[in-house]
């Protein structure tokens, strides 16, 4: 187990390099320098700016001199906003992010593991069509439509919830994370009744039926476990999802976090931002795919084996 | 084929004409017999009906849409639907069913387009990766792990930041994301199938490895390789409605969908139509695909092939 830990990480290196290295040179590539405005800048005071920029020296050292700031956990400054940098900016909207994506993933766990199961344990009938319907319309249906959807429903017509900010009124906090979540509940849902149903016809439950056990418990200690596993896999990518859908979650609702900045650093072309976050953000989703696969990979009993043998 | 078998030495011509027709009894039976099993599923029937009518619709647009696609009427301005407008009209005056036909264009034509770029790449690659193995097998399926770990959404973003919004860029880029699944099917499949008799009778009677790959191995793993279209189309539909609905997708003064529903979004509060309607349009493609989807993987009788 911790050689395929630590093989895992080994690949994750250069994965992150090569990230790095796209991002950068793809930057340097678009058209248009940071500093060129309508406005005419004296050419001394931009020759200042370039130099305190680095971008007077050539391309391979100015690649190495990011790759060493990088080294030391410097992201760089901000081209927009003068004397901020990239780190701030993430430190200031990460947490309100990963606060975010951290209810809207608890939202997806409960709401989609629960229709899941339920759907399993009574196949075709309503109890499983009922939540798959619901599924297939939280698939369909895109963050950025629910979002104003839940918004023109809870918050316009009925008021019941506020419409935008995040820890200002009691309860702001309800529509995004139920917005970011809902896809992901029906993804799982869909996963969670695959993976039980395969579950439920094994052997061992059958054992377990005969061995006299109450149905719940059964589900509780034997089914879940074996029945959770693509739900596990599908954590990984659903992570970088979640990210995605949190530059939508927050545009609409107006919240501080790392994926409004980022769409702003885009819309506003500030390089060394978009560079700092793309390669903070991908290092992120590279991480919890490793960390999702390491988690499915201790879940599954034939995997370790097989992980066990091959020492 | 034919011009292979009279190449061949003589006595093969009459075993190879047994197995064509074995062949093209099995492929017209396992076909029907899909047919048959997708006839009974409704939704899945239901979902086919919808996109030919709206493709047919995309089509025709340009003919049969109600009004121009440029044609203001300022002094009407945003109104609920009507007598005149069936689906209201947006705030500049413009009739809305015109706006979601036309944006409709784009967006099919985004989810054909960037697939079928996906499905030629996937295809090919894993064809070749799943027939040659060894090695190169080993390489290439590497390759798709690495850039598997990539995060791909933020790198559309950034491209799109970095050389302009450009819808050419868009299908490109989206189909080269997609392709991976696909290549790794298209490998499992061919990886299955070569060791099959009829791929060895083909190579004993001389065909080369392309004309194998194109005659023998893709028409046999074709049925996986549908299924997984018929949910990548989708996933790429939304794709390009989360670029356009952020601002980094389509540019006015061309539209789809997704931007179609990020204005709506911007004046739901006064009119709601303007959201609602593209909404339904894209919901309604997105639930169809899935669907059809769904209906050929059960018809086709494929297993999950798609995780």
């Amino acid at each position: 187990m911790l050689r395929f830990i630590f093989l895992r990480l080994l690949q994750a290196i250069p994965v992150i390099l090569v990230v790095i290295t796209v991002t950068f040179f793809l930057v340097r590539a678009a058209p248009g320098g940071p500093f060129d405005s309508d406005k005419a800048v004296m050419p001394e005071v931009k020759a200042a700016l370039e130099a305190q920029y680095r971008l007077d020296l050539p391309i391979s050292q100015q690649y190495f001199a990011y790759l060493g700031d990088l080294a030391k956990g410097d992201l760089g400054p901000s081209f927009k906003y003068p004397g901020r940098d990239v780190n701030e900016l993430i430190s200031a909207g990460l947490p309100v992010t990963a606060e975010l994506g951290a209810y809207a993933l608890l939202v997806a766990l409960i709401l989609g593991g629960l229709a899941g199961i339920m759907a399993a344990l009574k196949p075709n009938t309503a109890q499983d069509y009922i939540p798959m319907s619901f599924a297939m319309i939280g698939i369909c249906m895109p963050t950025f439509l629910l979002g104003p959807l839940l918004v023109l429903v809870f918050g316009i017509y009925l008021e019941w919830l506020p419409v935008a900010g995040w820890g200002d009124i009691p309860g702001d906090k309800i529509l995004p994370s139920l917005t970011l979540g809902a896809a992901y509940a029906a993804y799982i849902a869909r996963l969670g009744r695959a993976g039980m149903l395969e579950v439920m016809s094994q052997d061992y439950i059958r054992t377990a039926r005969a061995k006299g056990l109450p149905e719940w418990r059964i589900v509780v200690k034997h089914a879940l476990r074996g029945g959770m596993i693509p739900v596990v896999a599908f954590l990984g990518p659903a992570f970088a999802g979640l990210l995605a859908g949190s530059f939508v979650v927050e545009t609409i609702f107006q919240i501080p976090g790392l994926g409004r900045f980022y769409v702003q650093a885009a819309f506003n072309r500030d390089y060394t931002m978009i560079l700092g976050t793309t390669v903070f953000l991908s290092t992120l989703i590279i991480l919890f795919n490793l960390l999702a696969d390491i988690l499915a990979a201790w879940m599954n009993p034939r995997l370790r084996a097989q992980l066990g043998e091959s020492k | 084929m034919t011009s292979v078998e009279n190449t061949s030495a003589e006595n093969n011509v009459p075993k190879n004409k047994i197995s064509d027709i074995a062949m093209a009894e099995q492929g017209t039976s396992l076909w029907k017999d899909a047919w048959t099993r997708l006839k009974k599923n409704r939704m899945a029937l239901f979902g086919l009906a919808v996109l030919m009518l709206f493709s047919i619709i995309a089509l025709l647009t340009p003919w049969i849409a109600p009004y121009g696609y440029e044609q203001q009427n300022l002094d009407l301005g945003a109104s609920p639907p009507s007598a005149q407008h069936w689906l209201g009209t947006d705030i500049f005056g413009r009739d809305l069913l015109t706006l979601i036909m036309y944006g409709g264009r784009i967006s099919l034509a985004v989810g054909f387009v960037a697939t079928a770029v996906a499905l030629i790449i996937g295809v090919s690659y894993g064809a070749i990766a799943g027939y040659v193995g060894g090695r190169t097998d080993a390489f290439m399926m590497r390759m798709v792990d690495i850039l598997y770990a990539l995060p791909f959404m933020i790198f559309i973003i950034l491209l799109m930041v970095v050389f302009g919004r450009n819808l050419l860029l868009l299908f490109l880029a989206i189909g080269m994301v997609e392709w991976l699944t696909m290549a790794r099917i298209m490998r499992s499949q061919v990886q299955a199938l070569r060791q099959q008799e009829f791929v060895e009778a083909a190579v004993s009677l001389g065909l080369g490895p392309v004309a194998i790959i194109r005659k023998h191995l893709v028409p046999n793993a074709l049925g996986p390789i549908i299924v997984y279209t018929t949910l990548t189309i989708p996933g790429v539909m939304l794709l390009e409605a989360f670029l356009s609905f952020l601002g980094l997708g389509i540019q006015p003064p061309q539209t789809s969908w997704g931007l179609l529903i990020s204005y709506g979004a911007e004046t739901m509060e006064e009119f709601p139509w303007l959201l609602i309607f593209p909404g339904l349009a894209l919901a309604l493609t997105l639930f169809s695909l899935n669907f059809l989807g769904d209906g050929l993987r059960d018809a086709l009788d494929v297993r999950s092939s798609k995780d």
